[in-house]
């Protein structure tokens, strides 16, 4: 006789909790892991995995070092600190004001100047994904869309459509231009939505531009936000890279696009900013909301509440980022470092035989191996990339995961690592391309 | 004493829509149509069978007309008539013809402002809850003894100040080489890179043991259960995206803190159902009230997904007793839904009551364990609200898996990480801090008590947090929410005193207040008695 057993049926999860939408299994994480088993250390482990995905930015270290050691008070609590009060303990969800306006004077200084961010317009979140995420909840619904560029930062698929259940179209743009916008493009995407009945809510603009390394051109900027007051959309400006730009002249933002035009149609523009890029801080969680809309300013404000920055990180930072001294000094030479660092991978590159796109901004250059694929596709893309990955012992991102339409293409960061490591990793890039050029003489 | 009581019933049901003006305009169409029907006898019936179909149409589309609220088109964002958004559930509509039809009539429709979502738009014009305004007006007009004497005191934060000094004097002392140095030399580079957005397991352990030790070492907890989270407020949400779909519901009894509309609902589409707890039983929990609402839930095609119990519980600050979790966990089982156990207060806990996690009642029925999970945070029981610390603690693998990867939206900063590593292992402090914290949120609540009860106001025991939950229902002019906030009121701008209403809780019975303590002074225990009894005498 059969006994049944029965098991007792398993308590379910959410469809949000179960879904692949996080995106972590794509080729872009998957290398992570893959450095993380292996990681190449200058001592120990010569032959280990070098992380050339992460854009992090690890070159101006030593100069934030420098003002905690000069500046007790930054991370000292108590009576003796000066801005301290037991205030500072407590949050409410505006933020401590001298930090916003520390913020808001460290991004008029990114941009010389030439624009003024009120302090009042100000939303502070844990860190820049959040800050994403949030604009996406306040601007779309459930299965809207949002229109952005590629090639994209692989994240946003994760941050604007995971929990928001809204939909990124791709705004298509190829190496024909350098992978510049157009009006065409932006309004073949438009159609394109349009034709799969989905709702255009905005667009989402990374400048400068990740994983490409270049700012927008303000032609193309004000082409841009011409496009969404046409079709009344929004207008989100990722400027997270906008202090890491190699000279302060090369970056336009779109605040003084809205400048110019005297601040109209600015009500459908957004900006996102973080310490995470240019003052090399992505653990502190430190990300901010710039909007010109009333609504979108109080809404943000209010849902800021799920991820707030500790008020303990704010009082450092309000020490620390309202020391002009320090903030212009920093800006400056976290800048020359960067474009010394660029130069050095390009020059490295161009030594074995590989271009890159022309950049002047970001911690990564963007690089064109299309001659080496065996074929021109996103199969013959992943094929190299694994070989890079496994046999050069390099970690870098393939233009797939960052959905570029143009197979071929990967992000390669460069100040994560010492100029030591930087010089090892060129070294096995060169001996790598020697060895194919050897291989096929041999054919 | 016994009063003679009806209880209110609080419906769950969306408010219906204003009725009112809804009759005047189709009279204007079928007053004029009688003097054409009149004198056509044969075509009386032919027109008065279309005449009352019309009729009939006109007055059901008014009744379905917009919130009053939505006519104020210059000032809201215009909506997209058709889009259904989680946060509008209070307004019963046809499906978009409806609106789109009344609001041709109102005006018409062209370009307008650029447009924000649905799901937040209701946020953007909703009128503030007593709660908020009574946080303003402190903010605006905050009592201090000797600058401001006439200033109004807060009783409506659940704050705890009573041992700030403690924890001030230690971060005096040893912040600055917490940060940094830990010990070691002076480094950023600790700090400053990407952390595991869950929370660095250092912190992890710190936490775990900070926890154990709080519960009085009742239980352990695993470091590697745990996903920290930039406060509580953002663990309950992460739980509530990952245990229910939009549309699903959750179980909770009432009154409960207010801020789980907007942890629970607001982002997620997930609704609450209300389990009304009653006086009668000192809001204690009833699993056969739980079991009522699951079935009238079911009844309206509401899939319940999970029960969330606060334990301390906020506003009435009783514990639920090992019989009552037992009990839960059999009602979770027999449902095959989730609990989700609050104890942010466990470490605030007073009195002699026996404070019982969720995770003891597990520790030792394992089948169960995938459906339990624990929210706690250093923002009650530390007094740190600002560092942003919660944690969520689950034995559901899956869970685990989902909340750390959605803890990126939501992490806590590095440096205070750092800072916190030090003082939870400084064993010494953390020994001190919660007993000597315990003894003062014991003295300070005997004394709102008694000074309450001398003025005829009586109070549940309440075992822990920072409040007292009493009654003052024999004080309101009409047994009503009206006559409740219409008390609250007086308090606050008479009286001078923010109190929060049992109505932001969702409380059942009318005319229960929450009085929060633990931000007041022993000194102000008197000022703030002699406010309320002037407030109170002329109704009597």
């Amino acid at each position: 006789m059969v006994i049944e057993i029965e098991k007792p049926s398993s308590v379910r999860l959410s469809k949000v909790a179960i879904s692949k939408t996080h995106g972590e299994d794509s080729p872009y994480f998957a290398g992570w892991k893959a450095y993380d088993e292996n990681p190449y250390d200058e001592v120990h482990n010569q032959s280990g995995v070098i992380q050339m995905g992460l854009a992090e930015n690890q070159v101006s270290f030593d100069l934030l070092e420098k003002y905690l050691e000069e500046h007790h008070e930054a991370s000292s609590w108590g009576k003796g600190a000066p801005g301290f009060r037991e205030n500072a303990l407590f949050q409410d969800y505006h933020g401590l004001k001298s930090f916003r306006q520390a913020m808001a004077n460290f991004m008029e200084q990114i941009r010389g100047g030439k624009v003024k961010f009120d302090p009042d317009r100000i939303v502070l979140t844990a860190g820049a994904t959040a800050a994403n995420e949030l604009l996406t909840f306040i601007l779309a619904d459930p299965g809207d869309a949002l229109l952005v560029p590629t090639p994209y930062y692989p994240g946003f698929d994760r941050d604007l459509r995971w929990r928001t259940g809204v939909k990124i179209v791709p705004i298509h743009c190829n190496s024909s231009n350098n992978f510049q916008i157009t009006p065409q493009a932006l309004e073949a995407a438009y159609q394109s939505a349009e034709s799969m009945d989905l709702k255009v809510r905005g667009i989402l603009i990374t400048n400068p531009s990740n994983p490409l390394g270049s700012a927008i051109q303000s032609s193309i900027l004000n082409d841009i936000l011409d496009f969404a007051v046409h079709k009344n959309i929004h207008l989100v400006s990722d400027e997270i890279y906008s202090g890491s730009t190699f000279s302060p002249s090369e970056f336009v933002s779109i605040a003084e696009i809205l400048r110019n035009r005297n601040y109209k149609d600015a009500e459908r523009v957004h900006i996102v900013y973080s310490l995470s890029k240019d003052l090399g801080l992505p653990g502190f969680r430190v990300g901010t909301i710039y909007s010109y809309n009333d609504d979108v300013v109080t809404t943000a404000r209010r849902m800021s509440s799920f991820t707030l920055i500790s008020s303990q990180t704010q009082h450092l930072l309000a020490c620390m980022l309202s020391n002009h001294e320090f903030t212009q000094n920093y800006i400056k030479t976290n800048r020359e470092r960067l474009n010394k660092r660029y130069d050095m991978i390009i020059q490295g590159l161009k030594k074995a035989g590989i271009e890159c796109l022309k950049g002047n901004a970001g911690l990564f250059c963007w690089m064109n191996l299309s001659p080496l694929l065996n074929e021109p596709t996103r199969q013959g893309e992943l094929e190299l990339w694994n070989i890079i990955l496994n046999q050069v012992k390099l970690n870098i991102s393939p233009g797939s995961s960052c959905h570029c339409s143009e197979p071929g293409w990967f992000r390669v960061c460069f100040a994560n690592m010492s100029e030591q490591t930087l010089r090892v990793a060129l070294q096995r890039i060169h001996k790598f391309m020697e060895q194919r050029k050897v291989c096929s003489v041999n054919r | 004493m016994t009063q003679t009581r009806y209880y209110r019933t609080r419906s769950p049901e969306p408010e219906k829509e204003k009725t009112g003006g809804g009759g005047g305009t189709a009279m204007r169409v079928i007053v004029p149509l009688q003097g054409v029907v009149q004198g056509r006898g044969g075509l009386v019936l032919g027109s008065i069978i279309p005449c009352a179909l019309f009729y009939f149409l006109q007055f059901y589309l008014k009744r379905n007309r917009d919130d009053p609220d939505d006519k104020n088109e210059s000032n809201s964002t215009s909506q997209n008539p058709t889009t259904r958004s989680p946060s509008s559930e209070h307004l019963t509509e046809l499906p978009g013809l409806t609106r789109s039809l009344s609001r041709a009539l109102l005006s018409p429709r062209n370009s307008g402002p650029v447009s924000i979502s649905a799901r937040v738009s209701g946020i953007v014009k909703g009128g503030d809850s007593p709660y908020y305004m009574g946080l303003k007006r402190v903010k605006e007009d905050p009592y201090d003894e000797l600058d401001n004497p006439n200033g109004v005191i807060q009783l409506g934060l659940a704050e705890n100040k009573l041992s700030l000094d403690l924890v001030k004097d230690w971060l005096a002392e040893n912040a600055r080489e917490a940060i940094l140095g830990n010990g070691k030399e002076l480094s950023v580079s600790g700090i400053a890179p990407y952390q595991p957005f869950d929370g660095l397991m250092e912190f992890k352990v710190a936490v775990a043991g900070f926890m154990s030790q709080v519960m009085e070492n009742a239980v352990s907890f695993n470091p590697s259960q745990m996903v920290l989270t930039a406060g509580a407020t953002p663990a309950i949400e992460i739980l509530s995206f990952c245990l229910a779909d939009t549309g699903n519901a959750f179980l909770v009894p009432t009154p409960y803190y207010p801020g789980f509309d907007r942890d629970v609902k607001w982002r997620t589409g997930v609704e609450i159902i209300h389990v009304p707890c009653r006086s009668a039983e000192n809001f204690h929990l009833s699993i056969a009230a739980l079991d009522r609402s699951f079935n009238q839930a079911k009844k309206r095609g509401l899939k319940v997904r999970g029960v969330i119990i606060s334990n301390p519980s906020n506003p009435v600050g009783n514990l639920l007793n090992r019989e009552t979790l037992y009990s839960l966990l059999d009602f979770a089982r027999e449902k095959n839904i989730h609990i989700i156990s609050n104890e942010i207060l466990a470490g605030s806990t007073h009195g002699n009551e026996e404070f019982v996690s969720m995770a003891e009642i597990v520790d030792q029925e394992d089948t169960d364990r995938k459906r339990v999970h624990i929210v706690y945070g250093l923002s009650k029981d530390l007094s740190l609200p600002g560092f942003r610390v919660g944690v969520i603690y689950t034995f559901n693998e899956d869970v685990l898996a989902a909340a750390r990867k959605l803890s990126r939206f939501s992490a806590t900063s590095a440096p205070t990480q750092c800072l916190l590593i030090s003082m939870l292992s400084d064993t010494k402090f953390v020994r001190t801090f919660i007993t000597t914290n315990r003894e003062r949120l014991q003295r300070m609540y005997v004394q709102l008590v008694a000074g309450l009860e001398k003025m005829g106001i009586k109070s549940i025991k309440s075992s822990g947090g920072f409040y007292c939950w009493a009654d003052m229902s024999g004080f309101i002019s009409s047994y009503s929410e009206k006559g409740e906030v219409e008390l609250w009121d007086k308090l606050l701008n008479i009286g001078k005193v923010n109190v929060t209403p049992g109505s932001c809780c969702h409380c059942i019975e009318p005319g229960w207040f929450r009085f929060c303590f633990a931000t007041l002074t022993e000194k102000d225990i008197p000022v703030v008695m002699e406010r309320i009894q002037k407030v109170l005498k002329p109704v009597n």
